[in-house]
């Protein structure tokens, strides 16, 4: 809609903003907490990724080298002492990168950064529905991670510190079986808190997006960043609940002799297995959906053009959500299934493909006509419908029950799952950051280094992960420390992909600092507005100041505009 | 491939026996060694010529949106948000695309995971060849097996333990009738002793020569061209039994018994890797499968049930041809 069909306020003569300590740790402004979830999701994402580096480094060579070389020289092991060590640390590297990409970057990025930031501003609400709530899911999703943190260094396994059994927590690996050290029991702790915040989260997103739209903004006007953050708050609110069940089972299983998933007390592992992935494959969902939301928006905007095909836009993202729930035993192909299951999981799976497919075929026809500005944000949404494309037509192959007998816990399905999730979150993650950078922190970021981190970044994860593909396709399994020689080059490829990566991190993090210390003045618009893309950005956002005042639109906006965005 | 090792083998008998293991900067699945991986691989090259041509159409649209209609190339958008025809276009044709994956995949779906009837295999080829419908009868052989029918099932089961297998062949008893049952381990744990090691278990110097991470001390032995009926369990914690060339994989869990097949015609041997995350050395528990003739299985076989490990995995280091095997026993 035009924006001089939208009522604003702009008078903040009174726009108090609190002390530090009080504005930062008892915040309940939407856009401090959305801040303070992006600080902590970078925070995490160092972790995540300078453990995926130690998982390159190691794997840039058959043998076990550098972890063995971390046990010697820094925790003084010897002889096998310290090969046993590396092999477990190996697999505590590969779980905790896992959770802490998934649930404390990712999540918190899209979800409690932009999700906070955004939705309260594009649906014309002054803050969100539940302030204090909102403060507790951040400090909650703190609390998981210092949780996480220690009990990555407290007795795990057999082999030493922490638990090595994989993200997916499967027993009887993560029972006292595999795992009878302390560190599973805080994991536990830290994923139950982890959840427990984003529920809450998820309770206040839908509130709010129910309840505090702009008068005139109908659902079928809501930008659709919007939609994406609502149906996620639906999937993790249905989702997480099972998750803790299965968690909790697991916690009395370890503690208090519960026999849930223990076969020969009357139990069954697979159980774990269907709860965890009821959970499991929304959450793939939870953390692409607002990727998708984010890139709409970027692709009109720099296009200029409303996005096409708005309610189908809309409506693809709910079936994307609703089929996702259906789906789940495509993790669980070879555990035993019976066939006409097998079946039925490969058709519900393959259904996906449709509405996935409306959406990269609605992205290109919002450009098409178009007229395309390639600003750094642009880049990476484009980027994103590359990249997911990719990654989604390798899942299709992995739906297929019979082929993935053969695929199952190979490279392939770690490349596959990193194009959607390394190269399509994360990619999205990175556009909504240059795209709404200005209007959060009221500076401008310098477009060359953008450009430059995007073209390092698409460049080396591509190198990264696509000769992973050729390991799996050759029978390379997941979660190996040591591999055969037949394997060497193409790791070794992937390696150095993981060092173009990092040259592109280190620039993305140059660039924060290189703003910050320029402080270069954010756009004001001829209509007086905090907007540098012009007529394209359309969304309630672009009409306030950058950054917006402490407490925004104190007179309600009014929506007049007939269509959505 | 299969039939040029074949032929290659039946040619030198004394050059070692086909090994299916990686290929270093190779792009695609290992050979197929089993009629399931062949299907599969076949299934997976129609995927990927239709997921590349996806990839490319999405591609070429990109790049045209981004040359034709770049601020540079076009200053005013236009402002159309909306298509029936193309949405329709877009959902539709997909999800007959989808269809048509779907009528390939089920097939292959069943025929991998539904242990075949061998009764009903060797009546319905008897029943064709009577009605001399031989066409039929090739096409039929080509996926089911009368001769292996005739001779039944192989019953193995393989039991995964933190960190090796053991194996349980079902139908081998020996004079207590006690099945014969041993342990595999991996010669490999990615420690500098494994060859010291090795040497001073076995009196043997061919460490050098066995493939890394992949060779055990006493290999799975099943005869050529024989139905394989196996089951999998686990002691401790999940594992997943799996040979890439047989593409087959079964989770071993514990409390369960998962069921599987395979027919592997050709002689050789194959390697495979546990396949579920099962703690520290879960890198180096492997799998070795030497196909070898029915008889040299039997002698293999016998020496099991006398209880003498070694001089039958000695038996079997050499594998023999199929042409070979007849001058072999005549010979015994």
């Amino acid at each position: 809609m035009p924006m001089d069909e939208i009522a604003l306020d702009h008078a903040h003569a009174h726009d108090h903003k609190p002390g530090f300590f009080t504005r930062w740790f008892f915040s309940t402004n939407h856009k401090d907490i959305g801040t303070l979830y992006l600080v902590f999701a970078l925070v995490a994402g160092i972790v995540g990724y300078s453990l995926s580096g130690l998982i390159r480094w190691e794997l840039a060579q058959p043998g076990i080298g550098p972890l063995l070389w971390i046990q010697t020289s820094f925790f003084g092991l010897e002889g096998d002492a310290a090969i046993t060590s590396a092999k477990h640390m190996y697999n505590v590297v590969i779980s905790y990168h896992g959770l802490v990409m998934i649930f404390f970057m990712v999540m918190p990025a899209l979800i409690g950064g932009f999700g906070n930031w955004f939705v309260p501003l594009m649906i014309g609400a002054p803050d969100m529905a539940f302030p204090r709530m909102n403060n507790i899911s951040f400090w909650l999703t703190v609390a998981a991670f210092i949780l996480a943190c220690i009990s990555m260094v407290v007795p795990g396994g057999l082999g030493g510190n922490g638990f090595g059994g994989g993200w997916t927590l499967y027993p009887p690996l993560s029972s006292t079986v595999g795992h009878p050290g302390q560190s599973m029991d805080l994991l536990i702790l830290s994923l139950h808190t982890a959840g427990i915040a984003s529920i809450l989260g998820a309770i206040n997103f839908i509130v709010t997006i129910l309840n505090m739209r702009a008068p005139g903004m109908t659902m079928h006007k809501m930008p659709l960043f919007a939609w994406s953050i609502l149906v996620t708050a639906v999937l993790l609110l249905l989702a997480l609940p099972v998750l803790a069940g299965a968690l909790t089972m697991l916690l009395t299983d370890r503690n208090f002799g519960s026999q849930f998933f223990v076969a020969n007390g009357g139990g069954d592992p697979v159980m774990f297995q269907h709860l965890f992935w009821f959970f499991g494959h929304p959450e793939v969902y939870i953390m692409i959906l607002p990727a998708f939301g984010i890139v709409s928006h970027i692709v009109s905007t720099f296009s200029r053009k409303p996005i096409f095909g708005y309610l189908g836009m809309a409506y693809a993202m709910v079936s994307i959500g609703v089929i996702g729930f259906v789906v789940w035993a495509h993790h669980m192909y070879t555990v035993g299934m019976n066939v006409d299951l097998k079946a039925y999981f490969v058709a519900a799976t393959m259904v996906i493909a449709v509405p996935t497919g409306i959406k990269i075929f609605s992205w290109i026809a919002t450009m098409w006509g178009g007229s395309i500005d390639f600003k750094v944000p642009m880049l990476w949404a484009i980027g994103f419908i590359f990249l997911f494309t990719v990654g989604g037509v390798t899942g299709v192959v992995l739906a297929n029950a019979g082929i993935d007998h053969a695929l199952h816990d190979t490279y392939y399905v770690v490349a596959h799952f990193h194009y959607v999730l390394s190269l399509g979150a994360v990619f999205g993650l990175f556009a909504g950051w240059y795209y709404w950078f200005e209007k959060m922190f009221g500076v401008k970021y310098n477009s060359f280094l953008g450009g430059v981190h995007f073209w390092l970044m698409f460049i080396g994860s591509n190198v990264l992960f696509f000769p992973q593909h050729f390991l799996g396709l050759q029978g390379m399994p997941r979660r190996y420390i040591d591999y055969n020689e037949g394997f060497s080059t193409w790791h070794y490829v992937s390696s150095i992909g993981y060092a173009i990566t990092l040259v592109a991190t280190l620039i993305f993090f140059f660039s924060i600092i290189e703003a910050a210390v320029r402080r270069r003045k954010a756009t004001v618009d001829a209509h007086g507005h905090g907007n540098p893309w012009g007529e394209g950005a359309t969304t309630l956002e672009w009409t306030l100041p950058s950054p917006p005042p402490f407490h925004q639109y104190n007179e309600l906006p009014v929506v007049t505009g007939k269509g959505g965005h | 491939m299969r039939h040029l090792i074949a032929a290659l083998s039946a040619i030198l008998f004394a050059s070692p026996a086909f090994a299916a293991l990686p290929e270093d900067g190779a792009i695609n699945f290992q050979p197929a060694a089993t009629r399931i991986a062949e299907r599969i691989h076949d299934f997976h090259l129609v995927l990927l010529w239709v997921i590349t041509l996806i990839t490319a159409l999405v591609t070429v649209l990109l790049i045209w949106v981004m040359v034709r209609y770049s601020r540079a190339a076009n200053k005013t958008p236009r402002k159309f948000s909306h298509n029936t025809t193309v949405e329709v276009i877009w959902t539709v044709v997909p999800a007959l695309i989808l269809v048509g994956i779907a009528s390939l995949s089920f097939p292959n779906l069943y025929y991998l995971g539904v242990t075949p009837n061998l009764g009903q295999i060797s009546a319905t080829s008897k029943a064709l060849l009577a009605e001399g419908r031989t066409a039929e009868h090739l096409a039929y052989t080509k996926n089911y097996f009368p001769d292996a029918a005739e001779k039944g099932f192989v019953n193995i089961k393989f039991q995964g333990n933190q960190w090796n297998w053991t194996y349980t062949y079902m139908d081998i008893k020996d004079d207590s009738d006690t099945a014969v049952e041993f342990v595999s381990n991996g010669i490999h744990t990615g420690r500098p002793s494994d060859k010291a090691n090795y040497e001073a278990a076995t009196g043997r110097t061919d460490f050098d020569s066995q493939p890394t991470n992949y060779a055990v001390d006493y290999p799975m032995v099943i005869p050529a061209g024989r139905y394989i009926r196996y089951y999998t369990a686990a002691a401790d914690v999940i594992h997943s039994w799996t040979v890439p060339a047989f593409a087959v994989k079964t989770d071993a869990i514990p409390g369960r018994l998962n069921e599987g097949w395979f027919l592997v015609e050709e002689p050789g041997v194959y390697y495979g890797q546990c396949s579920e995350l099962c703690g520290i050395n879960h890198a180096f528990m492997p799998i070795e499968v030497r196909v070898v003739p029915q008889g040299q299985f039997d002698r293999w076989a016998a020496l099991m049930k006398a209880g003498d490990f070694d001089a039958a995995a000695a038996s079997v280091r050499q594998i023999a041809s199929i042409a070979s095997e007849t001058k072999l026993a005549s010979s015994n």
